[in-house]
């Protein structure tokens, strides 16, 4: 549950009667200039309170609005001799969006030429230390390793053939060449793992920079020795061997497989990318009569805004003109473009199709849907997910354990067995700094969170959290409300049936007159239908709701009763004659509303809630991944049986009141049942809010229901299976991810560290360590993007 | 002997490592309060500096990171109790603003939550 506590805005109405501003101010350059400002603006009539930073170098300001303005608040801060501006709005989204899209672009492009740079001297390096090692020199490099052991004497007989002058050299001369060319590598390609692994150190943290550095920088320091004073090494009986090949190649692949990772990162907010991108820049508008196209972020509210076919919606509004198809599946997942006319809502964002509209702007700016929509996301993305605590305090400890690992390792090698001497030791220690992966296990929850999170909302489900996702995988039943989330919650009359003495259309129009002062559901239907009819009768008085059972009124001085079974019992009238109709009614699944004028029945009149055309799909997928199906509903009995059978749910709790929902998923709970609840955000919140997982289906505007965890866009039972789905796939990915990323460092570590030598003569390379390790990351992210399909 | 003394050198940067990393003091700054609203510059640089701020309940509280590198690993500050997630531009300071309404312990971390800070609310 996310605490309750909100991100402010900074430009707001702090109270009715108060504005605040944040203005740039340039030309500060001391704590003194910051006293300077604070006094001109404070000196202005209607500030209330003035704060400089100097390190954002904005002046934030409260002040009443009616004595002074943003403007003056300028000029007070230039009159001093600073520069000011105008306060924009603050960078859009889409703003922020894009410059980390090109801070990460710029990134992933000086990593690849490093990466390429150095790999590219690593080669070089590698072929300078060949004549080294068939010296005899190099006695232990490269053997033991599975891969590059072979490897190395593969290369071995033709690049003799090929560059015979190359084993001339003397070893002397190679080795100062080879130290050149690896501090060019360190200087240039690698020095951001030394000063990021300073700076973290200087902060007492650690990170995979500092066991790059660490594990590079001890091989680096030894070859220096040996190539400045081989001489100290061969008295003490250590060969004078160099490493510089291997420390060029470790910063080429690590830089390698940074450069692939910082590109995988990159697409896992893909989905952000694209929501945002969707707005369009410009609107046209009228004003004054004249059409004029302006900044899209410039459209006020109450505006007339046009679009012209094949535009997108640039702002939410509602149509008074035109008609047309607009294609709304960016934000609903919904591919059948909706038919908008006079009255409906249109999205910003979406896409007009054919027709011409001319709308008045609601919501706009942040209000937006499509801004809300973003906001949801980023902030489903900032969540951390439950699964991701054990990675947290691994990654929080992570660092320090493996250099302790590398130093015991190192430690075991000159104990246990002296005579494959220094250089095994400090090879087999640097190999496990090398190889250790914190990153992987650092992304593997939340790169699957953000993906996840993108790949719902375009398809029209917003989940609010990892915990969300997390909380719907583990249900093992869903309640479905009937109205509105398997029927369309659009009640309407599908017949009337007169007693004697009376006529269909009398009877609807007495019960019209009574429901006009209803503001029960069921009424409006009643009311419609006679509008349609075009039936007209004199006003109700004396009108009296009867909570649960219906409604009574005078109408043409007579007591008219409307409602349910129970309320005409109760006022012990018989409904004898029509409850064969009624038992009829509800049988097909309509629900009968009885209508007593006088103390006798006068009629009954059916109204039914057609069923969605997708929900008998989307309950039998339910039922097909093992959900155990309920359907809850405030209809009586017999109508709520009747919609179960058509949709194929055999499961009905009917009669049950808002409450009586809350109570039920209790009671299943209790059952010790994971109960997921899928029901409109506004009546079904309690229940939403005390199911394990609540999924509710947007109404209006409002999308971000507090009770629920997931928000579906369409009011559609296919897209809580999408949901299902999602969540399913989520945590598989998530399970993988932290499965490999464990079992990759509890392998590597130990393996690294030389446990299969004594067995097998297994022993890894620091270079085929560091080409492990970046790879491990790398898959770690690549699984993440598997959920975008 | 060179063996003992190999041992107990090998021990001792062990416990070195262990004892820099995880026991040593934390720093911790107080935000300061000016116009009802709390303030707080962090200098974001292969960590958090300082790591751990203290704050009031109910004052709004205006977090300042100043990012002075484009180390990736610091490119974005989570907070998620206050569901902020945030991209901090290399050499600019991103301002953020919070309002605690609970008194407890709030993390802030990187997006991969290498780098870790705390906001301390208290009641």
């Amino acid at each position: 549950m996310m605490a309750n506590i909100r991100e402010t805005i900074t430009m707001q109405p702090t109270t009715e009667n108060a504005a605040e501003a944040t203005i740039p101010v340039s030309g500060l350059t001391c704590a003194s200039c910051v006293g300077h400002v604070r006094e001109a603006l404070e000196e202005l009539p209607g500030v209330t309170a003035a704060n400089v930073n100097l390190v954002t170098r904005e002046a934030t300001v409260s002040f009443n609005p009616g004595d002074t303005s943003v403007e003056t608040l300028v000029e007070a801060i230039r009159s001093r001799g600073y520069g000011a501006e105008l306060p924009v709005v603050r960078a859009s989204l889409a703003e922020e969006q894009a410059a980390q899209e090109e801070a990460q672009t710029e990134e992933y492009n000086d990593l690849r030429r490093k990466a390429i740079a150095s790999g590219a001297l690593g080669a070089v390096a590698m072929v300078l230390s060949m004549p080294l090692m068939s010296a005899g020199d190099h006695a232990t490099h490269g053997s033991g390793d599975p891969i590059l052991g072979p490897l190395m004497n593969l290369i071995e007989v033709p690049l003799r053939t090929a560059m015979p002058w190359l084993y001339s050299i003397d070893a002397a001369t190679l080795k100062w060449t080879l130290l050149l060319l690896t501090v060019v590598v360190i200087g240039w390609a690698g020095r951001q793992f030394y000063t990021r692994a300073w700076t973290a150190f200087r902060h007492r943290t650690a990170d995979m920079n500092t066991l790059i550095a660490v594990g590079t920088g001890a091989a680096f320091v030894y070859s220096l020795a040996a190539t400045v004073a081989p001489d100290f090494f061969v008295r003490h009986g250590v060969p004078a061997e160099v490493y510089y090949e291997a420390v060029a190649m470790i910063i080429a692949l690590v830089l390698a497989g940074n450069a692939l990772e910082s590109r995988a990162r990159g697409k896992t907010s893909e989905a952000l990318k694209k929501m945002l991108l969707m707005q369009p820049a410009q609107a046209r508008v009228l004003r004054n009569g004249v059409e004029l196209d302006v900044p899209a972020s410039e459209v006020q509210g109450g505006e007339v805004v046009l679009v012209r076919p094949g535009e997108r919606v640039p702002v939410d509004g509602i149509v008074f003109e035109g008609r047309s198809a607009v294609d709304e599946s960016m934000l609903t997942g919904e591919p059948v473009p909706v038919q908008k006319e006079v009255g409906d809502k249109v999205i910003g964002g979406t896409l007009n199709r054919l027709g011409f509209l001319r709308y008045r702007a609601t919501a706009v700016g942040a209000a937006g849907m499509l801004s809300q929509i973003v906001k949801l996301m980023r902030e489903a993305q900032a969540s951390r997910a439950p699964m991701q605590k054990l990675a947290d305090r691994i990654s929080s400890v992570f660092v320090p354990i493996v250099i302790s690992i590398a130093i015991a390792t190192f430690v075991a090698w000159l104990l246990l067995a002296p005579e494959a001497g220094l250089i095994r030791a400090l090879s087999a220690a640097v190999a496990v700094l090398i190889i250790a992966c914190p990153c992987a296990v650092g992304l593997a929850v939340p790169t699957a969170v953000t993906v996840a999170i993108g790949r719902g909302a375009q398809a029209g489900v917003l989940f609010k959290g990892g915990e969300a996702l997390e909380k719907l995988h583990g249900v093992d039943t869903i309640l479905l409300d009937k109205t509105g989330t398997i029927t369309q919650g659009r009640p309407s009359v599908t017949r009337v049936v007169a007693a004697a003495g009376f006529s269909e259309d009398t009877v609807l129009a007495t019960a019209a007159a009574v429901e006009r002062l209803s503001e029960h559901p069921l009424a409006e239907a009643i009311v419609r239908a006679a509008e349609e009819r075009a039936l007209v009768s004199s006003p109700a008085g004396d009108f009296d709701a009867v909570p649960g059972l219906g409604a009574s009124a005078i109408v043409e001085g007579r007591r008219v009763l409307i409602g349910n079974q129970r309320l005409v019992e109760s006022r012990e009238i018989a409904p004898t004659a029509l409850l064969a109709t009624a038992e009829e009614f509800a049988a097909a699944g309509a629900t009968p509303v009885f209508v007593a004028v006088d103390g006798s029945v006068a009629g009954v009149i059916a109204i039914s809630d057609p069923i969605k055309p997708s929900s008998a799909a989307a309950i039998k997928r339910l039922r097909s991944k093992g959900l155990r199906v309920v359907m809850l509903t405030g209809d009586r009995k017999t109508t709520a049986l009747a919609v179960a059978r058509m949709v194929g749910i055999d499961e009905v709790v009917a009669g049950v009141l808002p409450e009586g929902k809350v109570a039920e998923v209790k009671r299943l709970q209790q059952e010790g049942r994971r109960v997921a609840m899928v029901g409109d955000g506004v009546n079904d919140a309690p229940a939403l809010a005390q199911a394990d997982a609540g999924l509710s289906m947007a109404s209006g505007s409002d999308i971000a229901s507090e009770a629920s965890d997931v928000t579906l866009m369409r009011s559609d039972l296919e897209a809580a299976v999408s949901a299902i789905d999602l969540s399913d796939r989520t945590l598989r990915v998530m399970k993988q991810n932290l499965a490999w990323a464990f079992l990759y460092n509890v392998i590597g570590i130990p393996v690294a560290a030389g446990a299969l030598y004594a067995a097998f003569d297994l022993l890894l390379t620091p270079v085929l360590a560091s080409a492990a390790m970046a790879l491990s990351s790398f898959s770690v992210v690549s699984n993440s993007l598997r959920l975008r399909r | 002997m060179l063996q003992l003394l190999i041992l107990i050198a090998g021990v001792a940067a062990i416990a070195w490592v262990n004892w820099y990393f995880f026991m040593a003091p934390k720093v911790f700054v107080t935000a300061k309060a000016s116009g009802g609203t709390q303030e707080v510059t962090i200098s974001v640089e292969g960590g958090y500096s300082p790591s751990v701020v203290r704050a009031k309940k109910g004052q709004p509280l205006r977090l300042i990171f100043d990012r002075k590198e484009k180390a990736p690993c610091s490119d974005e500050v989570v907070i998620s109790e206050f569901g902020v997630r945030r991209f901090l531009k290399p050499f600019e300071a991103t301002v953020i603003d919070v309002t605690p309404t609970e008194a407890g312990t709030f993390e802030f971390a990187c997006g991969m939550s290498m780098l870790r800070g705390q906001i301390e609310v208290e009641g």
